[in-house]
Order: C-alpha cells, then structure tokens, then sequence
C-alpha cells in the first residue's frame, strides 16, 4: 500500500501476521499487511469493526509484536528488537494519541508533556517546560499550561494529548480512534490540529477512525478487511 | 496508603519505645548489681590436677613424661587476699580491690529476731567497688566509717526491725552475741539484698565469725564492666581463684531481660508487618486502578524499570516519612513514659519508668521497618511493569 520508495518511507512493513488469543481460540486477525508511510502525509485506515485497524496500529507502534512479518521505522529494522529496544524507539520515533486522552490527571497540561521528554532526556528542564508551552501554544491552550488535566474539557484534554504525542518531536504519529469520544466540533479541531502539525513538522499521521468525514479529509485512505488492506484512495 | 502510613509509624514508634523501656530497666538492673556486688568477684581457691603420662619412643628407646590437667580441687575462700588484691590490680581495666568477709548470723533488738547475712567489709576501698555511698538513704557514712561497732543495714531489715539511725542491734552467730550501733540505712532497691546484707568493719565480722585472717571473696570494679567477661580468664590464671563476672552471676537475670526484649520487640514488629501487607495491598489497587497510566507510559518510552521504581519510589517515600515520623512519636513516647511515676523495688530501685535513649534502637526499627514495606512494595511493583501496554489500551478502545 502506497507505493513509492520503500527506503523513503518512515515507516514500512512487510507480511504482517498478528493472531489474538490463546493456543484453543486463537484469531488471525492480521493475514500478511505490507504499508509504507512517508512523511507528511497523514493516513487514515477505515474499516469494518475487528478488521484489525487497531492491532495494526498497535504493532506498528511496537506496543505489539507481530508474529510473522519485517517492520522498519526511519531506518531501523525493528523486526526482532529487544523489549528495551522497542521501548526507546517508541519514546523518540513515535507519538500516540488514543481514543481516551490517557492524561495523568495528578499532573498539568505542561507536565502531561514534559513526561515524555524528560524520559527521553535530550533536553534541559527549561527547554523542556518552554518547548511544553510552546506546543499547547499550537494546540490553543497556551492560557491553561498550569491547569491541572483532569481540570480540562473533553476536547481540551484530546488536544493536550496530541501536543504530548508530540513532545518529542517524532517522526511518526499514530492515533487509534483520536476523536471518537469528541463531539462534531471538537472532532474538527482535532483533525485540523493533527493534519497542520503533521504538514508543519513534516510527520507521517496513521489515524484509525470509523469516521468517514474524517477519512475523507486525510490525504490517503486505506480500507482494510479481515486483516488486510483492499484498497487505496488519495 | 494513609492506614499503611499510620502503620509504620505506630510501628516504628512502639518498637522504639519497647526497646528503650526493656533497655533502660536492663540498664538500672546491671547498675545495680555493679554497685551492689562489683564487677568481678574473686572467690575460691582451686588447684589443678596434673596427670603425669609416661611416653616410649620404640625406635630410640627414649621415654618423656607430660602433665595433663585432669580436673580441679577447690577451696572456699580466698587464701592470701592482699597477694591476690596486688595481683589483680595489675590489670588495667581494674580501677579497685576490696576483700569481704560474708555469713549467716541472726539479727535482733527489742521487737524482732531475722536471720541476716553480715557482711564485713574494708570500709574504705569497699566503696570504690560499690555504690554503697549513693545507697544511704538514712543516718551517715561518715559516723559508719568512725565507729568500729557500726553497721549499715538493708532498707527492707530495718523496716521489718523498725530500725533507725542511732539504734542497737544484736548480730549473734553460734549463739554469742555481739552488740552493734545502726549508722546508716541504705537501699540498693534489689529486695534480696536489702532484705539481708548487713555491712560492718571486716575485723569486726572477723571476730563474730571467729577467723580472723579469712576473706570470703574480693570484690573488684572494673573501668569497663562488659569487658569482665573476657578479663576472668586472664585473672584466673594469675590469681589462681575463680573469677565470677557480672555477666556469669546474673545471668539468669540478663537471660531474662534479653527474652523480654525479644518477646516485646516480636509483638510490636507484627505492627510493621501488618503495615507492610498494607503497603503491599494499597500499591496493588493503586496497579489496578492506575493500569492505563502504566500503559500510556510504557507508549511513551518507560521502560518496564521505569515503571518498577515508580512504584518502588511511591513505597521509599512512604517509608521514609513514616519513620521519620515514628521516630518523633518514639521520642515522644518514650519521653512521656519517662515523666510517669511509678515505684518498683524488687531487682531495682525506681520511682519513675526507666528508658534508654540509644540511637541504636531509632537505627534497628528503621532498618527493620525499611525492610519489611520496601519488600511489601516489591511484588505489585514488579506486577505494574509486566504490563503489555497493547492489552490495556486494546481493551478500552471503542
């Protein structure tokens, strides 16, 4: 799927199997997926529920391993990577934004982004809370850097999400249902905010959503069922 | 996590204040027996067997003799005490010698007949081997000192007897008596010991007993008592008696108090293991409630280590301030405790609780109380970073 040079894509993988369950009831639920994803272009995978959209995202953001299949992400075989490995690429190449913000609602909106980047660790505390401001400028809550997150609006805290997916300026963003629990406003104040900083930044955006406005407006569609790609429209 | 909190404090702070009450009445103990009997008491004469064995070497034809102890004779008393004294004040960690004359006699005025022991002493150099001067609770150590024929008496007797200062008593033994003036009444507080031990000038209970050159035993203070132990091997070897320390003649005592402390510091750890399984259960509900914490954490780059020291972290705090905290409410208690009156006579003399302020008891229940919480904390830890960040986010995505 979306074909050009494989060793520009930031992303790639190829065959992808992935079965769910144990050994008596075990699912197939990715039957061999190949992609590549370059960047700034955002991608919007669309399908039936339990197609696999959200395993592949979920393999594809190492928080999975796939049981068949070769991944690459900007030039890093992570096909067999260690635990520890897999960990590290996610804090540098990979920003998530989940349908639920997952915010720690102990913590402010600077802090929810400074976590990421302090685990990182390529930055001084200041540069860190400056960069932190910074990105909640651009998401449009630069006047509630302090406010604690779970002091925030269902939108406001989604938006916080994705400045924290991010932080540390990564590559690849990945975001499985991103405004599925917003309403129709706040969905569109999502998308706008994940589609401009993706071209600003020049990252690859893979969204799985059920949502065909959504879909539409990214620039490739993939639709997927029973674990693999049908079809591609631009 | 506040129960945990409160757990460990209260833990901390009894186990503190168990060990300091135990500790303190040991302490008054030992000094009182120090003061009363000395450190060291030389006592019986004993003399080693030798067993002569006759060797033949067949290749040579030579034959040698060696001697082997094959036990001992002993005899009571102490034979030539000022060679003995002189040869004892030799070690270094002897500060003074004094030879006692010690037996049954009955004692008797116009109310009373009770058996007592009549203690005959060196009036001078017995009291660098005794607390007896601190002990006086009634008439004068200088008029004792003065008068040949006065007797210091044990608290408890003169109550019995209804002895005062300035009274006389009749001490006989083998029915001939002998009349003495009371001078002083002292209290050690042991109740034995004040009950019989009545203390007279050694040539005068040389002369009741009727042996004039004998010494029963020398009681000797040392400048570090807890060495007595090690020292009486030494001393038995020069002086040729047996050495009784402290350490061996109250040992039944020390047992005692050592037991206490066990029992008592064994009840009040169960306090800090239950806090523990407290820590233990709190961290584990705070695991189950905080799994997508976990998983956005672990989405971000935390390593499975990462998420174990959070935890661990959360419990080393926790730890930390409740010590910390149990430390201020040990010192408190045992501060409090101290002020309380209360009168104990018995193995010591107390009018209020004893306490021992060492830092080592601070130092063991925070030890202690580290150990149990920080290894409570251990297995949820270990459980949040086993986590798969995919199943938790997989199970509530829409």
């Amino acid at each position: 799927m979306h074909e050009g040079d494989p060793s520009k894509a930031v992303l790639s993988c190829r065959g992808v199997h992935k079965y769910l369950g144990d050994e008596t009831q075990q699912v197939h639920v990715l039957k061999g997926v190949d992609i590549n994803l370059y960047r700034g272009n955002t991608y919007a995978i669309v399908g039936p529920s339990g197609c696999g959209k959200s395993t592949l995202l979920y393999t594809l953001g190492l928080l999975d391993r796939q049981d068949e299949g070769h991944i690459n992400i900007d030039g890093i075989d992570v096909t067999k990577a260690s635990d520890e490995e897999r960990t590290q690429i996610r804090n540098e190449k990979i920003g998530f934004v989940f349908q639920f913000h997952f915010l720690l609602p102990e913590f402010t909106a600077t802090e929810n982004l400074i976590i990421p980047m302090w685990k990182r660790g390529n930055r001084k505390a200041l540069t860190m809370e400056r960069r932190a401001h910074m990105l909640l400028q651009s998401v449009g809550l630069g006047d509630k850097t302090h406010r604690l997150a779970n002091r925030l609006s269902g939108g406001e805290q989604q938006r916080v999400a994705i400045a924290r997916a991010l932080a540390n300026d990564p590559p690849i963003v990945l975001a499985d249902e991103p405004t599925g629990n917003l309403d129709v406003r706040n969905s569109n104040i999502v998308f706008d905010l994940l589609y401009q900083l993706s071209k600003k930044n020049n990252q690859a955006v893979l969204i799985v959503t059920h949502n065909p406005d959504i879909a539409r407006r990214c620039d490739f569609i993939l639709k997927m069922r029973d674990g693999v790609f049908t079809t591609m429209d631009s | 996590m506040i129960m945990s909190l409160t757990g460990i404090v209260l833990g901390v702070a009894l186990f503190i204040l168990a060990l300091s009450m135990t500790t303190g009445f040991e302490q008054l103990f030992i000094k009182t027996v120090l003061g009363a009997n000395g450190a060291v008491r030389v006592q019986d004469k004993f003399q080693e067997n030798l067993v002569s064995y006759q060797i033949s070497q067949q290749e040579t034809g030579n034959q040698f003799e060696f001697g082997r102890a094959a036990g001992r004779k002993y005899r009571p008393g102490v034979e030539h005490a000022d060679k003995v004294i002189e040869g004892i004040m030799e070690f270094k960690n002897v500060i003074a010698a004094s030879k006692v004359l010690r037996g049954g006699v009955e004692v008797s005025n116009n109310f009373k007949e009770e058996p007592g022991q009549l203690y005959g002493i060196e009036k001078d150099t017995h009291l660098l081997v005794s607390d007896l001067e601190e002990q006086i609770v009634f008439g004068s150590l200088l008029e004792f000192q003065r008068n040949p024929t006065g007797v210091m008496i044990g608290s408890v007797l003169a109550d019995r007897m209804l002895l005062e200062p300035g009274e006389s008593i009749i001490i006989s033994e083998a029915n001939e008596p002998y009349r003495f003036i009371v001078e002083a009444i002292y209290e050690t507080g042991y109740r034995e010991i004040d009950r019989e031990r009545i203390f007279v000038d050694i040539n005068q209970a040389r002369t009741v007993f009727k042996r004039p050159h004998e010494t029963s035993y020398v009681q000797v203070s040392l400048f570090d008592p807890e060495k007595a132990d090690d020292d009486r091997f030494m001393m038995e070897a020069v002086v040729q008696h047996i050495v009784a320390p402290w350490q061996e003649r109250e040992k039944v005592w020390l047992q005692f108090f050592k037991a206490l402390r066990v029992i008592s510091s064994a009840s009040l750890l169960s306090i800090i293991i239950i806090a523990g399984l407290g820590m233990y259960s709190t961290l584990a509900i705070i695991v189950m409630e905080k799994t997508r914490e976990i998983s956005i954490l672990r989405s971000m780059g935390y390593t499975r280590k990462d998420v174990t020291n959070i935890f661990i972290w959360q419990g080393f705090i926790v730890t930390l301030i409740g010590i910390g905290f149990g430390w201020l409410t040990g010192a408190f208690l045992t501060y409090t405790i101290s002020r309380i009156p209360i009168r104990i006579r018995g193995i010591f003399s107390t009018d209020t609780f004893v306490v021992d302020w060492s830092f080592s008891h601070y130092l063991l229940a925070a030890v202690i109380a580290f150990f149990i919480v920080m290894t409570a904390c251990i297995l949820p830890a270990r459980r949040a970073s086993r986590l798969e960040p995919a199943d938790v986010v997989r199970g509530t995505s829409g």
